[in-house]
C-alpha cells in the first residue's frame, strides 16, 4: 500500500508543530470551547433535567467524549498527519473518512465566520444598544435585512465588511502557521476569553433575580432521568461541543512532540470544555434570572439558546442591567474570542490535508484554502437570505456531516481497520491513564451505539417535518444537498493520489521515522 | 435558590472543576520528565 520514496520533507517538522504542551492543550481548549458551549449548554441543561442533568452529562463525557476524543488523538498522533493521511495510513480505505472530515469542516468554517462577524458588530452595539428596545426587529430587521426564506444576493454591508475583516484575520493566522498563528493566538485568546467571561459571571452573579435563574437551571427533576430524550441530549451536546470527529483533534494531535503524554492532555481538554460549559451555564441562566425578574415573568418565558439567547435575548438583557455596556461588550467579545479560535481548527483542518496531499508551502495551502472559503461566504452570508442558509446548513452538517462521520469513523477504525489495539499502545507508550480493555469497547460498541440513537432520534424528527418549516427545496438545496455533496466529494478526492514522496506506512512502523526522530 | 439547586450546583462545580484540577495535577506530576526540544514550525 505505501510507496517506498521518501524525502525529508515529510518529516513532522516541515509540518509544523506547537512548541510545547501547554501551547497544544490551549490550542485544542480554544477549540473545543467555542459558541456552543456559550449558548447552547445552558439552555440544554435547563430543558432536560436541569441539576439531573449533570448525571447523564459526566455519563456521557466519560463513556463518550473523552474516549472518542482519545481515538482522535491517538490518530493523528501515531500517523502525523492531517484527517485524510492520518486515515490512510491507518488502512488505505479509510482514507475517504478523513476527506469527509475536510469538507465538513470547510462548510462549517464559511457559515462559522459570519456567525462571528455578527459578534464583532454587536459588541460595537452593546456601547450604545443600538438595537433600541425591539432587538429581536432590530436583528432581524435592520442589521440583517432578511426577507422571506429564499435565495437573494442583496448585500448587506453591515455584514459583509465584518465579515471580510474576520477572513482577513484568519488569513494572517493561518499564514503564520501553526506555532506562530495558531499556537499564539490560541496562548493570547483563551487566557483573555477566561478573564472576560468570568468578569461576565461575577457582574451577572450581582443582578438582582440571578438566584432565580441559577435556580431554573439547577433545580433537578429526577424524573427526566428516565426519559430517552435527555440522555440523547447529553450524549449530543458532549459531542458536539468537544470538536471530536471532525478533523480537528487529529489535526492538532498530529502537531505535537511524540513524548507528550496525550492521554494526561485529553483529560485537561476534556474538563476545561465541561467546566468552561459549567461557568457559561451560570453566567448565562444568572442573567436570564434577572430579566425574568425585571419582566416579571417566568424564566422559561425568557430562556432561549443559540442565535436567539445571544443576539435578542441578550441585548434586552443588556437593556435593562446596570452597566448593560459592559456585560454585552464581555459577552460578545467573548463570543469573538470563543469564535476565533474555533474557527482557526476548522479551517487548519482542510489547510493541513491540501498540504499534505499535495505537498505545499504553509501560504500556498493558506491561499489556495482561505481565498475560496472567503469568497463563499461571502456571497452565501452577507446577503439578506444569509441567516436562513445559515441555519439550515448548519443543522443538516451537524447532523449529517459530523454527527454521522462521526459514528462511521469509529465503526471503520475498529472493526473495518482493527486499528484500536495498535492505537492504544501508542498513547500507553508515554500516556499517564493506561488505556485498557474498557477504552476499546466504549469506542467500538458504546459510543457508536449512543450516537447513532441520537442520529436517528434527529432524522426522524427531520423526516417528520421540515426543519424550522423552510422550504423543501431550500432544505433540499442547502441541507441534505450540501451534506451529499461533501460525502461525494470525500470520495472523489480519495482518487487523487499522492505525492510519491508521502509516506502511507504509519511513522510508528516506519525505520526512517524513527531515526529521523531520535535526531530530533 | 431551592436547597435541591444548590446541591446540584455544588456537585456540578466539585466535579467538573474538580475534575479539572485534578487532571491538571496529573499532568503536571507526570510532567517532571525533561521537556522536548522545541522544534520550529517550518
Amino acid at each position: 500500500m505505501a510507496t517506498e520514496v521518501r524525502t525529508p520533507r515529510t518529516g513532522s517538522a516541515h509540518r509544523g508543530s506547537f512548541s510545547s504542551r501547554k501551547v497544544f492543550i490551549l490550542a485544542a481548549i480554544g477549540s473545543a470551547v467555542g459558541l456552543g458551549n456559550i449558548w447552547r449548554f445552558p439552555y440544554v441543561a435547563y430543558e432536560n433535567g436541569g441539576g439531573a442533568f449533570i448525571l447523564p452529562y459526566l455519563v456521557a463525557l466519560l463513556t463518550a467524549g473523552l474516549p472518542f476524543l482519545l481515538l482522535d488523538y491517538a490518530l493523528g498522533h501515531r500517523n502525523r498527519g492531517s484527517a485524510p493521511l492520518s486515515f490512510a495510513r491507518t488502512h488505505r480505505r479509510t482514507e475517504w473518512i478523513g476527506w469527509w472530515q475536510v469538507g465538513i469542516c470547510f462548510v462549517i468554517a464559511v457559515y462559522y465566520a459570519a456567525v462571528i462577524a455578527w459578534a464583532v458588530r454587536y459588541t460595537g452595539f452593546s456601547v450604545s444598544k443600538a438595537w433600541g428596545d425591539a432587538p429581536d426587529e432590530f436583528l432581524f430587521g435592520t442589521f440583517l435585512q432578511a426577507g422571506d426564506p429564499g435565495v437573494s444576493l442583496d448585500v448587506v454591508p453591515g455584514v459583509l465588511v465584518p465579515l471580510a475583516v474576520v477572513w482577513l484575520a484568519v488569513l494572517v493566522v493561518m499564514s503564520l502557521g501553526v506555532q506562530k498563528g495558531i499556537g499564539a493566538t490560541a496562548v493570547v485568546f483563551i487566557p483573555v476569553l477566561i478573564l472576560a467571561f468570568g468578569a461576565l459571571v461575577v457582574r451577572a452573579l450581582f443582578l438582582p433575580g440571578a438566584g432565580i435563574g441559577l435556580d431554573a437551571l439547577f433545580r433537578p427533576d429526577w424524573a427526566a432521568l428516565t426519559q430517552t430524550s435527555v440522555w440523547a441530549a447529553a450524549f449530543g451536546q458532549i459531542f458536539f461541543s468537544l470538536s471530536v470527529g471532525f478533523g480537528i483533534m487529529i489535526t492538532y494531535s498530529s502537531y505535537v512532540g511524540r513524548r507528550t503524554d496525550m492521554t494526561g492532555s485529553g483529560l485537561v481538554v476534556g474538563f476545561a470544555n465541561s467546566g468552561f460549559e459549567l461557568l457559561a451555564g451560570i453566567g448565562v441562566f444568572a442573567a436570564l434570572g434577572f430579566m425574568a425578574q425585571a419582566q416579571g415573568v417566568a424564566v422559561d418565558e425568557v430562556a432561549s439558546d443559540g442565535l436567539g439567547l445571544a443576539f435578542v435575548a441578550f441585548p434586552a438583557i443588556i437593556n435593562e442591567a446596570p452597566a448593560g455596556a459592559l456585560i454585552g461588550v464581555l459577552f460578545f467579545g467573548s463570543l469573538v474570542f470563543a469564535g476565533v479560535t474555533s474557527l482557526v481548527s476548522v479551517i487548519e483542518v482542510v489547510i493541513s490535508a491540501v498540504r499534505d496531499k499535495f505537498e505545499m508551502t504553509r501560504l500556498g495551502a493558506t491561499l489556495t484554502v482561505v481565498l475560496p472559503s472567503a469568497v463563499v461566504s461571502l456571497v452565501f452570508f452577507s446577503t439578506t437570505s444569509g441567516v436562513y442558509v445559515l441555519d439550515i446548513v448548519d443543522h443538516f452538517i451537524n447532523r449529517y456531516g459530523i454527527l454521522l462521520v462521526a459514528v462511521v469513523s469509529m465503526v471503520a477504525v475498529a472493526w473495518f481497520a482493527r486499528a484500536l489495539g495498535p492505537l492504544a499502545a501508542h498513547l500507553n507508550r508515554t500516556g499517564s491513564v493506561p488505556l485498557g480493555r474498557w477504552w476499546t469497547v466504549l469506542i467500538a460498541a458504546v459510543t457508536p451505539a449512543a450516537l447513532t440513537v441520537v442520529l436517528v432520534r434527529e432524522l426522524v424528527a427531520d423526516l417528520a417535518s421540515p426543519y424550522e418549516g423552510y422550504p423543501a427545496w431550500m432544505l433540499g438545496l442547502f441541507g441534505w444537498g450540501i451534506a451529499a455533496v461533501v460525502l461525494a466529494l470525500a470520495g472523489a478526492a480519495m482518487l487523487v493520489r499522492w505525492r510519491a514522496s508521502t509516506s502511507l506506512t504509519p511513522p510508528d512502523d516506519d525505520p526512517a521515522e524513527h531515526t529521523a526522530e531520535v535526531a530530533r | 435558590m431551592t436547597s435541591g439547586a444548590i446541591v446540584m450546583m455544588l456537585f456540578a462545580m466539585l466535579v467538573l472543576w474538580g475534575g479539572l484540577g485534578l487532571a491538571v495535577w496529573n499532568l503536571v506530576r507526570r510532567s517532571k520528565a525533561p521537556e522536548e526540544k522545541y522544534r520550529r514550525d517550518l
